[in-house]
């Protein structure tokens, strides 16, 4: 497979997705419609990590704005057979000690659990998202692949905390130890999702379970049935901004330009279809149609208020857990697939990933399983976590 | 039949503000070249964020609180979608669910009496960038995205051209007295609704909407125009009305139907994550209300009662800068309508002689009052004190040395005095023998010579006195 849509430095040793700016180095998004475009500018994560002596790799492939599975529909992308992430690979490999992703709708937690590394999307709002490529502003957040927790705290305590150019940057400082106590720990697995997995994925969870409980954590299995509302939401919310966001690549400033166009109408239609993708494009359609005065009411009105009760439902079971246990996809293996289906696959794929989205609450991949926190719980997953991994295999 | 007008007024207004209303680009008001005042943001690149500017804020909660608005405590953001190369981003971000200002209200006194306008919201947003056309060629200026606007949103309570030109101007006179806006040609421009109906009825009849005009003169033809239109195809059948949008041409005096497409669009407005809702507390509404200006009508009556005169409170209202000038002038002890005086008539004469206006002067009211307090106090004449006032102006000496300097106190020596008139008697042979023959005219030029060497020195009354002493 193809892991750098540009590579910068052999001596490299972070990874940094194409969704994520780094000044001068072109950033295409997976799309050709961004062909070309070279930001002015870096990512704030970006910078300072290089403040701290990081070293950029390159940019890593992702699928066209991070709207796929794991990056299969990458226009400078090659596919393999079986799907795999590039950033997520490049990790697992040890090529670079940690690499950045933009976590929107799940695609880098599942790359992450398919390779066998960790990936913290963290709670919203404590890593800046000055210098992402946007797709869906109000719940996208940039987060950190890596082999172990111990290299997640580290790279956290680094790009984490305010940023004044983004306005949605929270005013908190936050630990992100990996080693906290977590004897007496309370986790739920919720069987609502489990009955959506594979044998292979259910067992993980279960073996995932057992190593928990042999560090003194109590595991529950439990009934929770939000998580499809939370996700129907999450995809007509995502959709609608993704559209909107995305609506200023139109071949006027920068990026690709259809050769033939009439007019001004022509030059926007041309590029657009010519510079997205199929899956893009249903993004498109479903996200404009949402927004539409006569469905805005019963689809992107209500989703709004979905988000309100799935954050109440969820800030309740909170109280009684530490964290939620889960599958972080289907499957433990993807094959190759076409186009044509991607969108209800990632839909479907949504139902583990969607509600850390919807209500910005953080997510940890590890070990191929997803543990939930509430918002500003990254040290209780990290630790919990942690104390797994530690256990060794 | 008799008819009535129905119109509404969309207002946008330009914000006074330093920088633009997401991002720090400065200079926006008076860019050099185009795409010169543009940065990441404003331009639409991916990866920039909107960062709200606090000014503008205050600067809409004061225009709200001139007209006597409700301000939100709680104020959001909303994109609104469509197509246009001004439009970097392919959205505008303004505001649709919760504005900033509610429910005000403005008083005009015009012909018809004394008429109360209902202002339904006060709303924040961004403007649009432009297009130049050349040749086979169009170009994208930037300059204008992201400018600060208001856009104020009147009921449907006007009923003729003459309260429209009226509200303007008011707008206008309050928004430039108060700093909100310059409102310099096109940083005001409106969008008029009109409807025509039965006199007495009131059910509104079919309205149409008058685009983007920036000229109270177009305003008002546009309102003549569209009225009677409205009025010969109720009262003659000579068209179907319908709703639509229009633009009024300035050349022919007409306005004309705009593509259909443009009015039936679809901008699926919904809420812009990106920026956060604003919470305006009390402290922060209070610390406003004390920055508020003093609204327009007071301010008026203020001047009106201190003796200056209609003409010259319309040029101190109109202008920020100079009726700051006064106000600070008079807040430091001087009399109003001297200060006045001083102002339009001495600053204003200064400026013409080197071609400019009163929005170049450079003068501090400490430098002023410092001026007409030594003038008041008799230390020096009104001559002294204007000539201080051009070195003030040219050179922007500190006018009390100046004053020392030039020798300009009149409390100087009066053997000095008498010794430069001695001087000028001995220089002027002529002259003097002319007067001592009879010719008054001749004291003239002595004593204008012994002025010209005193330099302003001295009161002219009793140097006149001694020099006619001196030639007896």
């Amino acid at each position: 497979m193809k892991y750098y849509a540009t590579k910068i430095s052999d001596r490299g040793n972070i990874a940094v997705d194409d969704t994520i700016l780094v000044k001068g180095v072109e950033a295409m998004a997976g799309s050709r419609i961004l062909e070309g475009f070279k930001p002015l500018f870096s990512a704030e994560a970006v910078t300072r990590l290089e403040d701290k002596g990081y070293t950029v790799s390159g940019k890593t492939n992702v699928g066209e704005f991070g709207l796929d599975l794991v990056g299969e529909f990458s226009y400078y992308g090659e596919n393999d057979d079986t799907l795999k992430g590039a950033a997520a690979e490049l990790v697992a490999t040890s090529e670079v000690e940690a690499a950045l992703g933009v976590d929107v709708n799940g695609s880098t937690r599942r790359a992450a659990a398919l390779s066998k590394v960790d990936f913290l999307k963290p709670t919203y709002g404590t890593v800046s998202r000055y210098g992402i490529i946007s797709t869906a502003s109000s719940g996208e957040q940039l987060g950190v692949y890596a082999k172990s927790t111990a290299k997640i705290s580290e790279i956290m305590g680094v790009i984490a905390g305010h940023d004044e150019k983004d306005g949605t940057s929270l005013k908190k400082e936050l630990d992100y130890t990996d080693n906290a106590d977590i004897k007496g720990k309370k986790v739920c697995i919720v069987k609502e999702l489990l009955d959506k997995a594979d044998d292979k994925t259910v067992a993980l969870v279960k073996a995932y379970a057992e190593k928990l409980r042999a560090n003194g954590v109590i595991v529950e299995e439990i009934s929770f049935d939000a998580f499809d509302t939370a996700n129907t939401a999450w995809q007509i919310l995502y959709s609608a901004e993704t559209c909107n966001n995305i609506s200023r690549y139109d071949g006027v400033k920068y990026g690709h330009r259809a050769e033939n166009y009439k007019n001004i109408d022509e030059l926007y239609v041309n590029s657009r279809t010519e510079g997205f993708n199929f899956l893009t494009k249903a993004v498109i359609l479903y996200g404009s149609d949402v927004l539409s005065k006569t469905r805005y009411d019963d689809c992107y009105g209500k989703s709004l208020k979905v988000r309100r009760v799935i954050y109440d439902k969820f800030e309740a079971l909170m109280k009684d857990y530490d964290a939620v246990l889960t599958p972080a996809c289907s499957k433990a293996k993807f094959t190759a697939y076409s186009i044509d289906d991607a969108f209800c696959k990632v839909f479907e794929e949504g139902v583990f990933t969607a509600v850390s989205n919807l209500i910005g609450t953080p997510a940890l991949v590890s070990g191929g399983v997803q543990l939930m926190g509430w918002h500003f719980s990254e040290s209780t997953l990290l630790s919990l976590a942690g104390s797994t991994e530690r256990m060794g295999e | 039949m008799n008819y009535e007008l129905v119109i509404g007024l969309e207002t946008h207004v330009e914000l006074s503000t330093e920088s633009k209303i997401f991002c720090s680009c400065g200079g926006h008001s008076s860019p050099k070249e185009p795409n010169d005042c543009v940065c990441p943001a404003c331009s639409g690149m991916p990866g920039m964020l909107p960062v709200m500017n606090k000014r503008v804020v205050e600067l809409a909660v004061t225009a709200g609180l001139m007209l006597n608005c409700e301000i939100s405590r709680y104020t959001t953001f909303d994109k609104k979608n469509y197509y246009y190369p001004d439009l970097p981003c392919a959205y505008q971000i303004t505001q649709l669910n919760h504005p900033i200002c509610t429910n005000g209200l403005v008083n005009l006194k015009t012909s018809a009496g004394s008429r109360d306008i209902r202002i339904k919201q006060i709303h924040m947003e961004e403007d649009a960038g432009k297009l130049v056309h050349e040749g086979k060629f169009s170009f994208v200026d930037f300059n204008r995205t992201s400018v600060p606007l208001i856009e104020i949103v009147t009921q449907p309570d006007f009923r003729s051209a003459e309260e429209v030109v009226a509200y303007l101007t008011k707008l206008k006179s309050m928004f430039r007295s108060s700093g909100i806006s310059e409102c310099e040609e096109g940083a005001m421009r409106c969008d008029v609704n009109i409807s025509v109906r039965p006199e007495g009825s009131e059910e509104f009849g079919v309205r149409t909407e008058i685009k983007n005009m920036s000229s109270l003169e177009a305003i008002e033809k546009a309102i003549r125009y569209e009225s009677q239109r409205h009025m010969d195809a109720l009262e003659f059948e000579t068209e179907e009305l319908v709703q639509e949008t229009r633009r009024f041409d300035d050349v022919s005096g007409k306005t004309f139907a705009m593509r259909n497409k443009e009015t039936e669009a679809d901008y699926r407005y919904f809420p812009d994550a990106n920026i956060m809702p604003i919470i305006i507390d009390d402290e922060w509404l209070e610390q406003i209300k004390s920055a508020k200006p003093v609204a327009v009508d007071e301010k008026a009556e203020g001047y009106r009662e201190a003796g200056i005169s209609e003409k010259e409170i319309e040029m101190i209202i109109s202008n920020f800068k100079i009726s700051k000038l006064l106000d600070d002038t008079i807040a430091l002890g001087c009399n109003a309508k001297d200060s006045a005086v001083w102002i339009l008539t001495d600053c204003a004469g200064i400026l013409r002689k080197d071609g400019k206006t009163l929005n170049e002067l450079e003068v501090t009211a400490e430098q002023l009052s410092a001026i007409i307090k030594m003038v008041d106090s008799g230390d020096i004449n009104r001559t002294a004190g204007r000539k201080i006032l051009i070195a003030v102006i040219e050179d922007g000496v500190d006018p009390v040395q100046y004053c020392k300097e030039q020798g300009l106190d009149r409390k100087v020596d009066m053997s000095a005095i008498e010794a430069v008139i001695d001087e000028v008697i001995a220089a002027n042979p002529t002259a003097v023998a002319d007067y001592k023959g009879g010719k008054e005219k001749a004291l003239q030029a002595i004593f204008g010579a012994c002025m010209r060497q005193l330099k302003g020195a001295g009161d002219p009354a009793t140097i006149k006195a001694t020099l006619v002493q001196k030639l007896k």
